[in-house]
């Protein structure tokens, strides 16, 4: 069967191009269905408990994604007339975003006074025009010490102030919705920015955040990927000397992309952050089939074969290790399947898709490239050959220093890997050239950090938040928050209350206090909502029928770990005090908390079930069960250790780097794979013992394997220049193990299976059916 | 040739047809305004009115809260009209009694009775456009309907339901209003509201009010018993249901001052 498919591909290369150009137009004609979805609610499958609690709180409250404009005068202060000026004009223009539902600001806040029995209701500055100097020492101690303004809408210094949009994106066309509000705020910037050319404006919120998530995954598409493209053309140019070779492999890759992503859109895929490496990293992937074919070709061409034979060997002899490799690391990718982030999910099926196309184009249209394109070759020696033999006869001599030595060191690197903190710091997801993160950094140094937890206290009765037991619990709970050193800001509707007891009772301060009947609070508050003008309504912060409202906090940017724990104080709290209360804590920043955690344990039985499956496949293909055992430490390793040495480059793990070790393991395989097929050869088959084994099987893939590893870790490191930190991180932890299998591989796998082999022949406890070749071992061993 | 004359056919075809609506109709501005008129005419002379109303609140769950208000109105000829609501449930604002005095332009004179302070409280607002009790009627979609208030453009006449409605929309004067425009649906043959969409401030649709089961009463008024405001945009809405309509009882100035806002129970 596959020889018939080699004969068509050597025999009839034009009619082969032709059709696999018919059928990768056809595929790629699915990418005009390829969406980005922007919105990070994508990195949250429906079933995730902590998005369910967050959804249905949204529900009863309104929507909280948000636009911050922060603006920061040069002189340093806000409160003077021109600046409070622009600011009540952003607050006014505001209002146009589309899908805005409300707009907060210091110009807008509204002011409670009261005069005699008149209760005034403003907004702080209601006309900018009519501000003098004078009023600025007022208005400035009122904002900066006001709590709902206070590190929310102004730093405690006056010296940065924030605009703050609500917005409520339908949800009916997500693709379009986000960049449709982001166009008009970058319309309002540049309007802000050159009428006060004094002021520095930043952008932040969660609507930004997602914007960015676009901005830094198209940014990503158009610098990585022609990246990638040079160093693979440079890679096989030099390393394998051969243009018509790389211009083959450019084809392969262009088509493997195009059908991997025109049939992930015919079959409903939408891009997100993560799934919009998949150019990146299948080109990575579908190169190493190539070179495999390229270099075997190139050695038969080398001894002398004629053109089509020295393909047909070539494609013969890798026919089995590229398809076993590829089915590896398609499983490899597959296990990403058991993450609870839907991305995550997208980007091991589309890769695993790729990689099969890329195998399937690799034995087909890579054979007929190759016969329609002239190839000339030049009887040479190899020196890297030479190169190889130095680094078997190195590892053969040292082999006793050798084992104990790498154990040392993988145990010494696999011991750090505890001390990785789990972190998902969304912010953190951006590097600092992104401005969504300049602009968040500068908020939390400045006003409050991103990080906010909204906290749902449920009474169960109708108009029982009016209950002063009730407002008394909400205010405890408020000032205890208010206490913990991560707070930056608590908006509270005790606030509001205590402001108009005071306001009710001539600005007294004396009743800066809470009621004391049920009554007084909800006649305040029916009071309060009559005079509060659209958008600025008590809805936000209470149900439809006033049995519960809700508690915001604002916190400085916190680990997952410490929001967690965090969250567990909050509901500690309430168990202590407050336990006939129900309480949901939910938001955002909580939801990326949990995921790491979460997506680390699923990943867990990913990873499981890859391994035994990976390990069953080796099993067959190397046809002896010990010797898929012995797979398992090399396969292992490698990943642990990587995770140890990033102990050392950043030391927080989350959401990303979760689904490193499953999709490596199946990488990683491929060179012990090649490795061990070759020294099984020389063993079984050519009945050498343990030490020249080794030689072979140096000699017949050491160069292979090493320029593999070369491309797959350049791939990989290209990925991890990317501005998205998810991204970035995930291709440089992926690199650096792909690196040190290649070590493992050379280093301790060779010391190991000449010491195995040696042991074995003493107990004769071969699990090898075929046994001819260890009785010569004990003799070499002094070689 | 044909490109040369091509912008002189225009003009000459836009002066024919603009000379000619000219000349056979007003301005959709003077349409507008005549059917405002005539609506506020046809319901002149009702002089005092009481009601009962219950709020049905309901947000995107479905979740429900009641509201009931009891609600006197005055007619002024000259003026905004005065009213008083007085609120019966929820029971902890049960006695609390509103009263205002609406004026075309500008901002209304409010007062607020707070039972549990027993003492009565001027509300100095501007602020029209909030929500009313938490419900999404708009305190400003509750006053009486001044033609002052707005300016007016005819739109079209289309059919509403059995009924002929000429369609009109209407702009704000009130720069605190929280709306850009209304559109109302206006029944040609007794001036009865069907329906009116709100749009907000950066002119997109935000709530649509329809009118249902209206009754006459007097023979003359026309009063609906259900009022439903639906928020496309939060997805909550309120049914504002009516009963008990009663007038000409003999209500003056009296019953609307902040003395008779402590009796009002």
């Amino acid at each position: 069967m596959k020889e018939r498919v080699f004969d068509v591909a050597i025999k009839h290369p034009i009619w082969v191009l032709l059709v696999s150009i018919i059928l990768v137009v056809a595929a790629a004609a699915g990418a005009k269905n390829l969406v980005f979805k922007s919105d990070y609610r994508v990195f949250f499958s429906e079933e995730n408990p902590q998005l369910t609690s967050f959804e249905s709180m949204q529900k009863v409250y309104n929507k909280s994604d948000n636009v911050a404009f922060i603006i920061a005068p040069k002189e340093g202060s806000i409160f003077t007339p021109e600046r409070l000026a622009a600011i009540h004009e952003l607050t006014l223009q505001s209002w146009q975003v589309p899908y805005s539902t409300r707009v907060d600001s210091i110009t807008n806040f509204q002011h409670t006074v009261a005069e005699d029995d008149d209760l005034i209701v403003e907004d702080l500055v209601l006309d900018p025009e009519t501000l003098v100097q004078n009023d600025m020492p007022r208005l400035k101690t009122l904002a900066t010490n006001d709590p709902l303004m206070r590190s929310k809408l102004i730093s405690p210094q006056g010296h940065v102030s924030v605009v703050n949009i609500t917005i409520q994106l339908p949800g009916i066309n997500p693709v379009a919705e986000v960049p449709e509000v982001v166009s008009k705020i970058r319309e309002l910037e540049a309007q802000f920015v050159k009428a006060n050319p004094g002021v520095d404006l930043y952008l932040s919120g969660m609507i930004m955040m997602n914007n960015s998530f676009a901005e830094a995954s198209q940014n990503d598409f158009t610098t990585l990927v022609p990246l990638m493209f040079l160093i693979v053309i440079v890679a096989i140019i030099f390393l394998l000397r051969t243009f018509s070779g790389a211009l083959a492999t450019i084809v392969i890759i262009i088509f493997t992309i195009l059908s991997t992503m025109g049939l992930a859109g015919w079959t409903g895929f939408y891009l997100t952050g993560p799934s919009i490496s998949t150019p990146t990293v299948v080109m990575t992937l579908a190169v190493a089939d190539c070179v495999h074919i390229l270099a075997s070709f190139f050695y038969e061409l080398r001894q002398g074969e004629e053109k089509s034979k020295a393909l047909r060997t070539s494609l013969r002899i890798n026919f089995s290790p590229v398809f076993l490799t590829s089915a590896t690391t398609a499983i490899g990718f597959l296990s990403m399947n058991f993450s609870d982030s839907p991305p995550f999910r997208d980007l091991g099926n589309m890769v695993a898709a790729g990689v099969m196309i890329a195998f399937v184009l690799s034995i087909t249209l890579f054979p007929a490239l190759l016969m329609l394109l002239p190839i000339k070759v030049k009887p040479q020696k190899e020196e890297t050959t030479g190169l190889m033999d130095k680094l078997s006869a190195f590892v053969i001599s040292y082999r006793k220093t050798l084992l104990p030595s790498m154990t040392v060191i993988i145990l010494a690197l696999v011991v750090f890997v505890p001390f990785n903190k789990l972190n998902d710091d969304f912010v953190k997801y951006f590097d600092e050239t992104v401005p969504f993160r300049q602009a968040t950094d500068f908020m939390q140094d400045n006003l409050s950090g991103l990080t906010s937890i909204e906290i749902s206290v449920n009474t169960g009765e109708s108009s029982g938040i009016n209950a002063p037991a009730y407002l008394n619990t909400v205010e405890n709970f408020s000032q205890w928050l208010r206490a913990q050193p991560e707070t930056d800001h608590v908006s509270t509707l005790t606030d509001i209350v205590k402001r108009l007891n005071k306001n009710m009772h001539g600005d007294d301060p004396a009743y800066y206090k809470l009621p004391e009947n049920r009554e007084l609070a909800a006649q305040y508050l029916l009071l309060y909502e009559m005079s509060l003008p659209y958008g600025l309504d008590l809805n936000n912060q209470l149900n439809v029928d006033k049995s519960s409202s809700r508690i915001v906090g604002t916190f400085k940017n916190l680990t997952s770990n410490e929001q967690v724990k965090l969250e567990e104080r909050l509901y500690k709290w309430f168990a202590d005090n407050a336990p006939q209360y129900t309480v949901q804590i939910a938001s955002p920043t909580l939801m990326f908390a949990h995921i790491g955690q979460r997506n680390i344990q699923s990943m867990l039985i990913g990873i499981t079930f890859a391994l035994i499956l990976i390990s069953f496949l080796l099993g067959i293909a190397l046809k002896s069960v010990r010797y898929g055992l012995i797979s398992l430490l090399p396969n292992l390793a490698p990943a642990a250790m990587g995770f140890g040495i990033w102990y050392f480059i950043d030391g927080q793990v989350g959401l990303a780097l979760s689904v490193v070790a499953g999709m490596t393991l199946g990488i990683v395989v491929d060179d012990t794979v090649h490795f061990l097929s070759k020294y099984r050869h020389a063993r079984v088959d050519k009945g050498k013992d343990s030490t020249e084994a080794v030689q072979y099987a140096f000699a017949s893939v050491g160069r292979a394997l090493w320029i593999t590893t070369f491309v797959l870790v350049a791939g990989f490191l290209v990925l991890a220049q990317s501005s998205f930190k998810i991204n970035a991180d995930m291709g440089l932890l992926t690199a650096i193990t792909i690196l040190i299998a290649l070590v493992v591989d050379f280093l301790f796998l060779p010391p190991l299976l000449m010491k195995l082999d040696s042991n074995n022949t003493t107990n004769d406890q071969i699990t090898n059916e075929n046994k001819q070749g260890e009785t010569d071992e004990p003799s070499t061993k002094t070689a | 040739m044909n490109l040369q004359l091509k912008p002189l056919s225009w003009i000459l075809s836009a002066l024919i047809l603009g000379s000619a609506s000219y000349a056979t109709a007003e301005s959709a501005e003077d349409k507008g305004l005549a059917i405002a008129q005539k609506t506020k005419q046809s319901d002149l002379g009702w002089r005092d009115m009481q009601a009962q109303m219950t709020m049905v609140l309901r947000n995107s769950q479905g979740q429900e809260s009641i509201r009931e208000i009891r609600l006197k109105s005055l007619e002024q000829e000259t003026d905004g009209d005065k009213s008083l609501s007085i609120f019966d449930k929820p029971l902890d604002v049960k006695g609390t009694a509103f009263l205002s005095f609406s004026h075309p332009v500008g901002a209304d004179d409010q007062w607020l009775y707070l039972p549990a302070l027993k003492r009565v409280k001027r509300i100095a607002s501007r602020n029209k456009s909030g929500p009313f009790m938490g419900s999404e009627f708009a305190y400003e979609d509750l006053t009486s309907f001044e033609i002052e208030k707005y300016t007016y453009k005819f739109l079209r006449n289309e059919p509403c339901g059995v009924e002929q409605c000429s369609v009109i929309e209407q702009y704000p004067i009130d720069k605190y209003s929280g709306y850009t425009r209304r559109i109302s649906w206006i029944d040609q043959s007794e001036y009865r509201l069907h329906k009116i969409e709100f749009y907000d401030r950066k002119g997109a649709p935000l709530k649509t009010l329809t009118y249902d089961g209206y009754k006459q009463y007097l023979g003359k008024h026309w009063r609906p018993d259900l009022m439903k405001m639906v928020n496309h945009q939060t997805k909550k809405n309120t049914d504002l249901i009516w009963s008990d309509y009663r007038f000409k009882e003999g209500l003056n100035d009296a019953d609307f001052n902040k003395n008779s806002l402590k009796r009002a129970r």
